[in-house]
């Protein structure tokens, strides 16, 4: 099939690099792609470009992606006619076509660098990247590597043995000339195509390792990249759960609606229509601990929460460490970046006191909690051998709707030394292990699926 | 089978030719969207804001191929039996009364009870069957016998369930119905989905569609759109016009005016025999061109200034 033929050719290269750009290519999608181009043919870049672009970037942001990487890739291919193409100064044009004869006996890249033949090095070097696989190039350590290996594959040894047993002065200072100009465009030719395959790969690996680390461990200079994550995270979940949403209570009959969508028949109800029930957008209240341990957890929290708004019904946050405030105005007031620093200056860094805390919320808020609140505690429970007043939990647990335990440290470790988990655990409908942003994203779609 | 209108689609400026004689000014992806989606039989999801003319353009296609526009509007709650197909349920329930007797006299002659039941299994699916079928749009495009465009507007508004029943529709141009089988198109319909992004559609639709984005027109393509729509209107007013729709575009608006809004306007300054924009004739037919009161107020005190770059940036249209 004449399919075939195309697939092999640099199709296959720009789907990677597509794909190196952050473009989800499927298996389907780059079948449809090929036999796309085999319609509208190869010859016009622009139809080419509006071809590729609507069969493989499917959002506006992948098609500004597309666009660049479009032509960043065929850019690429010009390797042949740049800068290259005025023929060196040392290698005076007419002076030596008759000595050209002579120099048939070097190597065969000697002979194209003596007669500065751009066509065939612009081949050669194709073929030398296929050969060592330069489209599977990750790192930036590996330029020198993959530089190493091209230069060899194109026999650059024998070059250089050639440019050592020359004779003729000036023909080895031209070959010597030629020699170091070819590294360079080797080197560069390696450089832009790591730009192209290897960028977004990183991307994409930093960004699933990013998801998966602890929070506690991740390093400041990730923050900014984790934000855009977490903000991310939480756009896909409210787009998913911000409109408002139905389910059929199946058994339960609706019959003014059965009748009115049977009339056609005579009322005779062939199809049966259910009462249905509103899935709330649930209420949250929120006390974060703010203590060194889980300070780095209670910024991811309360920043996801916070991108979330439309699929929630009402937001209140509160943070402790000693003593309990609410925070709600500092982050609705400030870009989370500047409000988180601003509540651990109010309140944060003491050694955390749980039943301090639980009693502070009682004596101001716990009027704001009823049947639709789902109350969430981000905290390890170590309340440094305070008492622990798990009774204000259970007071405040037959309040609310239900109440949720975020917990950063592995289960094994609850109820050792000084964590207080037990006691509060049997008041939450919830207790989970929460450290990383993929168990963060777990609980609070679950929370939205269910209409806490 | 070749429709008779696959000549009329031989290349990608046939298209936009043929796109143009029906009132339609495409960008070059338009057309090559359009091209590919009936060579590579796919349908297409178009996207962008409202008013860029996205149904529009499901219109023009089905008005310069001569097929017939098959529109089916999605909302909340669409479901197979409004969207594929529906039994007669009516027309069944008359025909058994009226049949009724007929039974008697047909199975009267039968000994036995076992003798009758296989007697009624031949004529079972007297009642299911092609006479008491009530084709809903997915399935009258998929019937006609030259072809259809098939416009599914809104695709986004639907359910997610709904989604994913379109699917089989849109990668075989198939659907089954479990009493009758499966019905293929014989010639497969030119498909357009459209969305306003109002949620992001699911992965595996997007898959099955070649997807074009329709942005806001550029000044030259969106003074061509003008000509070609408002047929009246002086060179001069079109170029102001146009450059000062696409000043206002810069601002930050909740809504930005789109080409849809760009059309309502000409039309109205033709109406009122303007000859040149000034301030007091924009600020009262500012109205057409922005939909919200806030965006109003933001625009009124900057008129001037905005006439102004907009007189100096006017690009001169062929």
């Amino acid at each position: 099939m004449s399919g075939a033929a195309v697939m092999d050719g640099p199709l296959l290269d720009f789907f990677r690099a597509a794909r190196g750009a952050g473009l989800r290519i499927s298996p389907a999608e780059s079948i449809d792609a090929v036999r796309a181009v085999e319609v509208v043919g190869f010859e016009e870049r622009e139809a080419l470009r509006d071809t590729l672009s609507l069969v493989l970037a499917k959002t506006p942001a992948e098609k500004r992606a597309f666009a660049e990487c479009f032509e960043r890739f065929f850019r690429r291919g010009s390797f042949a006619d740049d800068e290259l193409t005025p023929p060196p100064a040392a290698a005076t044009p007419e002076g030596s076509p008759a000595g050209g004869e002579g120099e048939g006996g070097g190597s065969a890249l000697g002979r194209m660098l003596l007669a500065n033949d751009q066509a065939a090095l612009a081949a050669e070097v194709e073929a030398a990247a296929a050969a060592v696989g330069l489209v599977n190039i990750a790192i930036f350590t590996q330029v020198n590597l993959f530089t190493r290996r091209m230069l060899d594959r194109m026999g650059l040894a024998a070059l250089e043995r050639e440019i050592a047993a020359t004779q003729d002065a000036d023909r080895a200072n031209r070959l010597r000339t030629g020699r170091d100009r070819l590294r360079e465009r080797v080197r560069d030719f390696v450089q832009q195509n790591l730009l192209l395959f290897a960028e977004g790969k990183n991307q994409e690996f930093r960004e699933r390792l990013l998801t998966q680390t602890r929070l506690s461990a991740i390093d400041r200079r990730d923050h900014e990249r984790m934000r855009v994550l977490v903000r991310a995270m939480a756009k896909r979940l409210a787009t998913q759960y911000g409109r408002p949403r139905k389910r059929d209570r199946r058994g339960v009959l609706d019959v003014r609606r059965t009748l009115r969508r049977n009339m056609g028949w005579e009322a005779i109800p062939f199809l049966p229509v259910w009462k249905q029930e509103r899935i709330d957008k649930p209420k949250l209240v929120v006390l974060c601990d703010v203590s060194g341990s889980v300070a780095p957890l209670a910024q991811f929290l309360l920043l996801f929460l916070y991108s979330l708004n439309e699929a929630l019904a009402g937001l209140r946050a509160f943070a402790f460490s000693n003593s309990l405030i609410e925070v709600s105005e500092i982050l609705e007031r400030l870009p989370i970046e500047k409000a988180i620093p601003e509540v651990l200056q109010r309140i944060g860094f003491g050694s955390s006191n749980y039943g301090q805390a639980l009693a502070d919320f009682e004596a101001g808020w716990l009027g704001i909690l009823d049947s639709q609140t789902t109350v969430i505690i981000l905290g390890d429970g170590r309340g440094n051998r305070n008492p622990a007043r798990s009774e204000i939990l259970r007071r405040m647990a037959e309040r609310a709707k239900q109440v949720v335990w975020l917990n950063p440290e592995p289960r094994t470790l609850w109820g050792t030394g000084d964590s207080d988990m037990p006691r509060y655990a049997p008041h939450c409908r919830v207790t989970a292990v929460c450290n990383s942003l993929q168990h963060l994203e777990r609980v609070i779609s679950g929370l939205l699926r269910d209409g806490a | 089978m070749v429709p008779p209108w696959h000549e009329k689609l031989a290349s990608i400026e046939a298209t936009e030719a043929g796109l143009q004689s029906a009132g339609y000014i495409p960008s070059r992806p338009i057309s090559t969207a359009l091209y590919l989606a009936h060579h590579l039989q796919k349908p297409i999801l178009v996207e962008g804001p409202a008013g860029v003319g996205k149904t529009e353009l499901a219109k023009a296609a089905a008005s310069w191929l001569g097929l017939g526009l098959i529109r089916m509007q999605c909302y909340e709650g669409l479901d197979e039996s409004k969207a594929l197909y529906e039994w007669k349920y009516g027309k069944q329930l008359l025909y058994t009364q009226i049949l009724k007797d007929r039974m008697g006299a047909v199975l009267g002659e039968e000994p036995g009870l076992d003798a009758a039941m296989r007697r009624l299994h031949g004529v079972s699916d007297l009642f299911f069957s092609e006479e008491f079928l009530e084709p809903r749009p997915l399935l009258k495009a998929l019937r006609q016998p030259e072809g259809a465009v098939l416009l599914i507007d809104e695709v986004d508004k639907a359910d997610q369930e709904f989604e994913a029943f379109l699917l089989e529709l849109l990668s075989d141009y198939q659907v089954s119905i479990p009493e009758i089988g499966t019905v293929r198109a014989e010639v497969a319909p030119i498909v357009l989905l459209t969305s306003n992004s109002q949620r992001d559609l699911g992965d595996a639709l997007k898959r099955r569609c070649l997807h074009l984005h329709i942005g806001l027109p550029e000044p030259r393509l969106e003074a061509r759109i003008i000509a070609a729509r408002v047929p009246g209107i002086a060179e001069a007013l079109r170029r102001q016009l146009v450059a000062f729709v696409q000043q206002m575009r810069t601002l930050d608006l909740k809504k930005l005016p789109s080409v849809s809004e760009t059309i309502d306007w000409a039309r109205v300054l033709v109406l009122l025999h303007v000859r040149e924009l000034d301030p007091a004739l924009v600020r009262e037919t500012l109205n057409v061109l922005l939909k919200f009161e806030s965006d109003i107020e933001a625009v009124e005190p900057r008129i001037a200034e905005l006439l102004q770059a907009a007189r100096s940036e006017a690009v001169p249209v062929r």
